[in-house]
């Protein structure tokens, strides 16, 4: 780290501030991980997922670095925010989390770019389509020199959908935002029945584990709805090296066992249309923390679920004690885990025309790892079925008893069909159709 | 040391919430014989700051994992950890990294 610096600074042939040096190598991996793994296409709009915290408040200012002018090869993609409050479900009052929500408005007006704050509240409402896996845009380049192919064809489809685009017409339309006051995504107004229901949902879950799990999926819901509507097609997340350390080893101990590489790698594709990519995954917290200190970038903190919680009160929460506790003694603990995740990769279904679609979680949109039901046609139709009814708010008591426990079971994979099960039936229309 | 010191410290990343929600604090540690270092600094944080929950800030002698201290901007690992000698308006800062983002 650069800091040891500071101990040779006089000894150093050339006056090197440590600053200087720290803040160049920062820049840098941000750069070489978008360079290394290349996703994201120019002009491509790309929703940043900002919680205010550290880490992705540090992930926004590298893409303020990366667009500006001065920066040298500057990258070259149209850039959204988007926050998601979820007080609702960790219990905050209305005040709270206004007042959260108007300090991150500060630090989104300051960067000038289109930013939307969703409440998770309208994760009730979200339309079936949601739990769908689109098709994805373009074909994933099997070598590098197909990227520039991959570029060509972005383009390409961009022209036939919009005559007059070009990567130039992008740029200057990112600078125009700059020049005028941002319109910026309306949120719905909730009302208290809205955060009720939510926090209904919630309570009917009895383990905090299954309470991370079910807010973590409902926020990826969400994220992924609000980039379909609003036209992005890629997601940057702001995981840290040090919590994908910790999100592979308790996801083995939730049993995602199986989609470790899409929950952990540097780009997910799991829902087809909208790829989430994780450029921060190569930062360590500690470096994150300096950083932010050393150059004043604003994040909030927002208490959530598992704050002040004890160190066993979920699984996720206790994997997270061990490795930061492992980390201090031997620190090279989350290097290694990091290290290891790099070499998972998914297995690849054969390519035969003649076999059927992979089946999906219907809560996930991960491969199914658990054995279908009798066939796989009648899960398929019972899936669209599921589908339709999963997300509305307004189905009637009769209906709900239609659904028998067993065949949604069917649907989900080994760790979301756990997750489901910790929550108690209810007679609120929602957890009637999860139990 | 005969007259008391003046320390600057600072709690970031969520840590200010066990010391009622205030990141910063002027506090002045009283004059003693010996001179203030770090271990005895958390002694004293511990007995007069902390308002709740001493387990998630201080971990037998020193802090828990996955806090930074920060001591005049510089990682306390180079000054010595717990054996660094506070001096007159040092600034100490405690960030936690546990909260992710």
């Amino acid at each position: 780290m650069c800091q040891v610096d500071e101990e040779y600074n006089g000894q150093l042939e050339h006056r090197v501030t440590p600053r200087g040096c720290f803040k160049e190598y920062f820049i840098h991996k941000f750069r070489a991980m978008l360079g290394k793994n290349r996703v994201i296409f120019p002009g491509e709009k790309v929703l940043l997922a900002v919680s205010g915290g550290p880490a992705s408040s540090s992930m926004l200012s590298q893409v303020q670095e990366g667009l500006s002018r001065d920066a040298p090869k500057k990258l070259r993609f149209v850039p959204g925010i988007i926050y998601i409050d979820e007080g609702g479900a960790s219990g905050q009052s209305m005040e709270e989390r206004e007042r959260a929500v108007a300090q991150l408005e500060s630090v989104f007006r300051a960067t000038n770019y289109h930013y939307h704050i969703v409440h998770l509240e309208q994760v009730l409402s979200l339309p079936s389509s949601v739990l769908e896996a689109g098709s994805s845009a373009t074909e994933k380049p099997q070598t590098g020199s197909s990227y520039k192919a991959a570029v060509d064809q972005f383009i390409q489809t961009k022209k036939n959908q919009h005559p007059d685009f070009s990567v130039e017409n992008a740029q200057s339309h990112l600078s125009s935002l700059s020049m005028q006051k941002v319109e910026n995504g309306v949120t719905s107004p909730i009302t208290p029945e809205h955060t009720q229901a939510l926090q209904r949902l919630f309570a009917s879950v009895r383990t905090l584990t299954a309470k991370e799990d079910l807010l973590y999926t409902l926020r990826q819901h969400l994220i992924l709805h609000t980039a379909r509507t609003q036209g992005y097609t890629k997601v940057m997340m702001g995981d840290s090296c040090s919590r994908l350390a910790i999100k592979l080893l308790s996801n083995i101990s939730l049993g995602r066992g199986a989609s470790l590489a899409t929950d952990t790698g540097f780009s997910d594709p799991r829902y087809g249309d909208v790829v989430i990519v994780r450029p921060m995954r190569d930062y360590s917290s500690k470096e994150i923390a300096y950083y932010n200190r050393m150059f004043d970038i604003p994040s909030v903190f927002i208490p959530g679920l598992d704050t002040k919680a004890q160190d066993k009160a979920s699984i996720q929460h206790l994997t997270e004690s061990f490795v930061t506790k492992l980390q201090t003694d031997f620190p090279s603990t989350v290097s290694t885990i990091y290290r290891t995740s790099e070499k998972l990769h998914t297995a690849c279904p054969p390519q035969n025309t003649n076999t059927q679609p992979f089946a999906k979680c219907l809560l996930c949109v991960c491969a199914l790892d658990t054995k279908l039901g009798e066939s796989h046609c009648q899960c398929t139709k019972t899936a669209s079925h599921h589908r339709n009814v999963l997300y509305s708010l307004n189905k009637s008591k009769s209906f709900c008893t239609e659904i028998k426990t067993v065949d949604l079971k069917s649907l989900l994979c080994y760790s979301c069909r756990l997750t489901i099960k910790d929550m108690v039936s209810e007679r609120t229309s929602i957890t009637s159709h999860y139990s | 040391m005969a007259a008391p010191i003046a320390i600057h410290l600072e709690f970031g990343g969520g840590a200010e919430l066990l010391f009622g929600s205030v990141k910063e604090h002027h506090v002045t540690l009283p004059n003693q014989s010996e001179p203030w270092d770090m271990k005895q600094l958390l002694v004293w944080i511990r007995g007069n700051m902390l308002k709740e929950r001493p387990e998630l800030f201080v971990q037998g002698d020193t802090v828990r994992p996955g806090i930074l201290v920060l001591i005049n901007d510089a990682d306390w690992e180079l000054m010595g950890e717990l054996e660094y000698e506070l001096q007159d308006k040092d600034n100490v800062v405690f960030i936690s990294t546990l909260h992710g983002g």
